[in-house]
């Protein structure tokens, strides 16, 4: 058995699991660990906050849907680090993230730079560890990665004492793990399937309701075959958007609070709702009561927890979306019904849906040349064919996005759905240009939220990452002024960014490029000489300032009751 | 409604934590917690008592089964079950009043576990409305000092 560091063994274990990338930021707990990565092959990627590290650590491993790595030193290091753990938690994104911690000797007795960051993130990860003994650090490296990886994914901390760090340790070989606590029920139960199966050859008017398990479990083409098979029209969450190809007919875009009018009238008339790896998330209900209240509920999740968690489930399936939808697909197959007839039955549902599209499109109000958001955002879509990687902050930028954008593939959305970190398209975007250089990224981003993480322009720069970051400039932190415009008097309160900086001279400044549009016949000009400049550019779009998101539901109503353009 | 539920998990640092964070994070509420080794050391056992209706009940246990070191999550009150709970009671016990003290004892099958001039500690050991019941007994008399443990459960044996 090979004596090493514990250093180079945590280099050993990133590398033994296909870690090319980690992000992180030094300082004295994890100095030994940057020394044996100064020497190693993996490529660390030097950002200027923490939270950076750890969400571009995210957007690689939603781009890729393998583990994100990031490295963050004790104390300051880790806690600037914890909202970006949430933020990965709240959409299961499996990532380990590294902290270091001061000497075991010392933990406790308030030293420097010392934060319990175990107990701190222990509610916003999947699970963490302190490794106090040096031949834990092996075993528990490869049961991170394990439990990140595995069942619904999500981020993993280890903290990581200096001495623990530089003392030896055993490298034993890597053995198939199998953990007595932890086993994730990948696999169908078939009696569930069938019962599934039945309602909907059964049912008139279905509708399925696709999350973002789709996405994580990699089974859009499943999905994609259920869909098409029967005729079943498909309504995406935020994080699902791209499980589904957006220009599919049978395709109805987002649903919820911003979701499109056609599909919230499908869901509340449906008879039949298929959630696959969706959570009824109060953004996608609205008030709960009056959601799909005509349909049955068939639920598929690999994660027990989320079934009849927010509203109750006729047929709940526990498994893998990809194993269930596959199950589903052959139980249909071979049932022994003409499944083409059972489609044609769903006929005059399609025509009543494509009638509510008619009615309610997306859309929005031509105003001549002041910019409408959503316009930058129809014009990126055309110009790079739906198939961009898109990051998103979060706000009204965000929603625009997931509305006008169509989203042709999965792992093409890379956006904080369920926390909503301001501050996250920056970084996740060079994440994701990281994992795959020749793809083009754009952030799509509010003056207001790409100011959060601003800072990460340098690390852009310094990386040869040349993601664009279109600025949907309203000088007002847009959708919390939205809701004050239409629920509390048009009351600003703390809604107005008086000082803004300059976007272009501040790219320049990065020694990036900056453009700026500030008529509707400028947008395109912009995007297209964006996208083939060969750097980071800013494009600061000065849009509408008081254009809203729409459809809307307001908080606590019906999802039916939609505020419309 | 009561639901009495067991958890057996591994008998780690911070274990215990994760439980309750699991509980104060989610709303939850706790009536009362006891822990201890189980015959493997590896293993602790820990009794809850809890209160909600069937759904609430239902993301308890599967909230709990969803931690990576818990083995094993058991709602104990949906069958047949012992549950004892323990407490320590120093009651008033001057010369007028030593006798109906002892006699307040005898009835609940208690044990004085140490005597002063002044006071008896008294050892009682029951269900919780068993602890309850000779609490309520002894107030009038003076109880000075109450420590109680929480429920433990166990399931009682199938009896064919």
């Amino acid at each position: 058995m090979e004596k090493v560091t514990g250093s180079i063994a945590i280099i050993k274990c990133l590398e033994e699991e296909g870690v090319k990338t980690i992000f992180g930021f030094p300082g004295g707990a994890v100095i030994d660990l940057y020394d044996d990565l100064y020497k190693s092959d993996i490529l660390h990627v030097l950002v200027r906050h923490e939270q950076g590290a750890v969400h571009a650590a995210d957007g690689l491993a939603r781009v890729t849907g393998e583990v994100g790595v990031a490295l963050l030193t004790s104390g300051p290091g880790a806690t600037n680090g914890v909202t970006a753990i949430a933020t990965a938690y709240m959409d299961s994104i499996p990532m380990v993230i590294l902290t270091g911690q001061v000497p075991t000797p010392l933990i406790g007795n308030d030293a420097f730079q010392e934060v319990d960051i175990v107990g701190i993130t222990r509610p916003c990860t999947k699970h963490n560890y302190l490794v106090s003994k040096a031949e834990d650090l092996v075993p528990t490296l490869r049961e991170a990665f394990h439990i990140a990886r595995t069942g619904r994914p999500g981020p993993v901390l280890i903290d990581l004492p200096k001495d623990v760090v530089a003392s030896m340790v055993d490298f034993e070989e890597k053995k198939p793990i199998r953990m007595q606590t932890y086993q994730p029920t990948y696999e169908p139960h078939m009696g569930q399937i069938e019962k599934a199966c039945k309602e909907i050859l059964k049912a008139k008017n279905p509708v399925l309701y696709v999350g973002g398990g789709v996405i994580l479990s990699n089974s859009n083409e499943e999905l994609a075959e259920l869909a098409t098979k029967l005729n079943i029209p498909v309504t995406m969450t935020l994080m699902g958007l791209g499980g589904f190809p957006g220009r599919n007919d049978l395709s109805m875009g987002m649903l919820g609070m911003h979701g499109s009018y056609t599909a919230n009238m499908a869901v509340a008339k449906s008879d039949l709702l298929i959630a696959v790896g969706a959570r009824f998330d109060d953004r996608v209900t609205g008030r709960i009561d009056a959601f799909a209240p005509h349909a049955q509920i068939i639920h598929i999740d690999i994660d027990p927890t989320s079934i009849s968690k927010n509203v109750a489930v006729d047929i709940p399936i526990v498994a893998d979306c990809k194993h269930a939808l596959t199950a589903m697909n052959t139980w249909l197959d071979s049932c022994g019904h003409n499944l083409e007839e059972v489609g044609a039955t769903h006929t005059p549902w399609l025509e009543t849906i494509a009638a509510w599209t008619k009615k309610h499109p997306m859309g929005y109000l031509d105003e001549g040349e002041t910019i409408k958001p959503q316009y930058v955002i129809e014009k990126l879509d055309e110009l790079t064919n739906g198939d961009a990687i898109i990051t998103t902050e979060v706000g009204q930028n965000q929603m625009w996005a997931a509305q006008f954008y169509k989203f042709n593939k999965p792992r093409r959305l890379i956006t904080s759905g369920g926390l909503g970190t301001m501050g996250y398209g920056l970084p996740a975007a060079i994440g994701a240009k990281m994992a795959f250089p020749d793809a083009t990224v754009i952030d799509v981003a509010g003056d207001g939220s790409i100011q959060m993480n601003i800072q990460e322009l340098a690390t852009a720069k310094q990386y040869n990452c040349p993601v664009k970051i279109c600025i949907l400039n309203n000088n007002y932190l847009g959708m919390v002024r939205q809701w004050q415009e239409l629920f509390y008097d048009k009351h600003y309160a703390g809604t107005i960014m008086e000082v803004t900086p300059d976007f272009v001279a501040l790219a320049e400044a990065y020694d990036c490029v900056g453009l700026r549009a500030t008529k509707t016949s400028e947008v395109e000009s912009v995007i297209k000489e964006a996208l083939s400049i060969d750097n980071v550019v800013i494009m600061d779009f000065r849009i509408a300032r008081e254009e809203g998101v729409f459809p809307m539901v307001p908080a606590g109503k019906a999802t039916t009751e939609m505020l419309l353009v | 409604m009561k639901h009495t539920i067991s958890v057996l998990l591994q008998n780690k640092p911070g274990v215990l934590s994760r439980v309750t964070g699991l509980f104060s994070g989610r709303g939850f509420n706790i009536e009362s917690l006891s822990v201890a080794e189980t015959l493997d050391s590896t293993v602790s056992c820990l009794t809850l008592v809890t209160r909600g209706d069937n759904a609430i009940v239902e993301q308890i246990t599967k909230q709990l089964h969803k931690l990576i070191d818990v083995i094993k999550v058991t709602d104990i009150s949906e069958g047949e079950y012992v549950e004892r709970e323990m407490a320590l009671i120093r009651v008033k016990a001057e010369t007028t009043t030593r006798a109906e003290v002892l006699r307040v004892i005898d009835i609940f099958r208690g044990k004085v576990v140490d005597v002063s001039p002044k006071s008896y500690a008294v050892e009682v050991t029951g269900s919780a409305t068993k602890i309850q019941a000779i609490i309520d007994i002894l107030r009038p008399i003076g109880i000075k000092e109450i420590v109680r443990t929480g429920t433990i459960a166990m399931v009682r044996a199938p009896k064919k």
